[in-house]
């Protein structure tokens, strides 16, 4: 009994320098290697796009995200980001109501558009309630309204060679030495014609508020909240994204998120 | 010249003749661990320490945790929560669990450098990269998450295939008669090396690679927008995103539970025996002397 006594005595020993051990090893270790653009990193984001393929694959041109009822929205929808732009421009269209805001449709298309509100809104409309998911790992469901994105393009005629929707929004969500960074971002045309994919301008029944993008933001159900812009402008259709801000694809994937955020 | 060579010879056999004697003292090597099992084995340490502190990093980016579909802003459905507050003292990390408050300051909440902590949920020891940033952790997830998934697909072929699951792992009707005196054993420290894992480990073993794991995995494609429109019932089976985000990160707690009890184990059985089995496959046995226990295990 006296030789069990003293081997688990020593075993606790051992295990406490172990346990310490493990506590104080710093995790920094990895720190310089993870920046954009380092070697690491850039070999870390191949998983990306492995992801991206596997999810277009499974989840194909017209899976629908799951649709919620009245019953489960059961609070305001949470906004975040930039809640109240401070831009004069947006300010200027926000006193008069949004009368003078135009959603200007550009780029790779056959017939540019300058839509008002009332021309979008005499639209065929769809309506959905969807949980919203924020990369930050919250979700909220509310309902949206809006005019699904593929009707304006297909007015607009989108030319063969175009891969990407750019949505340029008003909002400005940085500054650098070239001055104001207005948010900006873009998906494919799977996403950009996806059924759910609505330029939104009603909330819960009401009149999309300005926190969260009024007059026209974008709702992209099946991947997550920044792929979603808000205080949309203009909408450019465009075959390659790499001159646009940092060439990512979009604001926050210049610092560092994944283009696609489907998950 | 003659001479030496038989002194060689001389020393050659007493080494051998020690060898031997130490050889029954210690009881014969089996080949105990085949190569998937080894490979796969350290492929998933690596994975799991690089998702656990990425994971810990993206849970920083909303220290919280929530039962249902979404998460309560304008109603209470919160269940954990991370935070930093200010007191009279200054500012104090807490942990709050089902309600119940806990002051956590230096690891949980408020944390960092005498002089210059911070307001974040896991310290930054505990969180790759150290400072915050969720869009690097992401990456990193993502990468040991398909490492991690890839792995496990390529053990469960070559398990199936090459009978380690059937003859190793799979709990047989005498191994459930032994649980009650294999739990006392464990509890007193007294191990019996064999060639074949113990009750608990095939249950440990077991609960990990077919309970655990797959329900991490699962739970984290609940996560995805994308895998919802895919799999749309598997939101519902786990009770809504936001409880399978919950379960996601209880799972975590699990698989760092079965770490420690796995190490403290390893260390109370012989580390070197052990980790050489890990490594190269051959572990030594008990003797045969002491054989009524570990011959009456084996089976």
């Amino acid at each position: 009994m006296a030789k069990f006594q003293i081997s688990r005595r020593k075993f606790l020993a051992v295990a406490g320098l172990g346990a310490s051990g493990i506590a104080l090893s710093g995790c920094d270790a990895f720190d310089d290697q993870l920046g954009t653009g380092d070697g690491l990193r850039n070999f870390l984001e191949g998983a990306n796009d492995l992801t991206y393929r596997a999810q277009r694959l499974l989840a194909g041109r017209d899976r629908l995200a799951p649709e919620f009822t009245e019953a489960d929205i059961r609070q305001p929808m949470r906004p975040n980001g930039i809640t109240a732009p401070d831009d004069d421009a947006y300010k200027g269209l926000f006193a008069d109501n949004f009368a003078g805001w135009r959603l200007e449709v550009s780029g790779l298309v056959e017939k540019p558009l300058s839509l008002s509100r009332e021309q979008l809104t005499a639209m065929p409309s769809r309506t959905q309630i969807t949980r919203h998911d924020c990369v930050e790992g919250w979700s909220c469901i509310a309902k949206w309204t809006g005019t699904p994105l593929s009707l304006v393009l297909d007015q607009a005629v989108v030319k063969p060679q175009a891969r990407y929707v750019m949505f340029h929004c008003l909002d400005t969500i940085d500054r650098n030495l070239s001055g104001d960074i207005k948010y900006y971002g873009s998906i494919d045309l799977i996403d950009a014609r996806h059924p759910q994919t609505i330029l939104a301008y009603g909330l819960n029944g009401k009149p999309l508020p300005v926190e969260n993008g009024a007059p026209l933001r974008v709702r992209v159900e099946r991947q997550l909240g920044y792929k979603m812009p808000k205080y949309i402008q203009r909408i450019e259709l465009i075959d390659s994204f790499t001159n646009f801000g940092g060439g990512r694809g979009g604001y926050w994937e210049d610092n560092g998120y994944d283009w696609y955020g489907g998950i | 010249m003659r001479q030496k060579g038989r002194g060689m010879d001389a020393i050659a056999t007493v080494d051998e003749g020690q060898a031997q004697a130490r050889q029954s003292q210690k009881g014969p090597l089996v080949y105990r661990q085949n190569r998937w099992t080894r490979l796969t084995h350290w492929v998933w340490a690596f994975a799991l320490f690089f998702l656990l502190l990425s994971g810990l990093q993206i849970f920083n980016a909303r220290p919280q945790l929530y039962i249902g579909k979404e998460s309560g802003f304008g109603y209470n459905n919160t269940i954990l929560r991370i935070g930093a507050e200010d007191t009279n003292t200054g500012p104090r990390g807490f942990t709050e669990i089902l309600g119940y408050r806990f002051d956590t300051t230096g690891v949980l909440g408020w944390s960092g450098p005498p002089g210059s902590e911070s307001a974040r949920a896991f310290p930054s020891w505990a969180t790759v990269p150290s400072y915050y940033d969720l869009g690097t952790a992401r990456v990193i997830h993502f990468f040991f998450a398909w490492t991690l998934s890839a792995t496990l697909l390529v053990w469960l072929l070559a398990g199936l295939f090459n009978g380690h699951i059937r003859r190793d792992l799979a709990p047989r009707s005498a191994d459930i008669r032994n649980l009650r005196r294999d739990i006392a054993d464990h509890i007193r420290l007294r191990f019996h090396h064999t060639g074949r894992y113990n009750t608990l480990q095939k249950l440990a073993y077991g609960g990990v690679l077919f309970v655990l794991l797959p329900l991490m995995i699962l739970t984290g494609l609940a996560m995805s927008p994308s895998m919802n429109a895919v799999l749309p019932f598997l939101n519902e089976v786990f009770g809504g995103r936001q409880t399978a985000r919950t379960i996601h990160f209880t799972i975590m707690v699990l698989l760092l539970l079965f770490f420690l009890v796995h190490m403290l184990m390893i260390l109370a059985a012989g580390p070197i025996n052990e980790l050489r089995s890990i490594v190269t496959g051959w572990y030594r046995t008990d003797p045969p002397s002491d054989g009524t226990n570990a011959s009456g295990r084996s089976e």
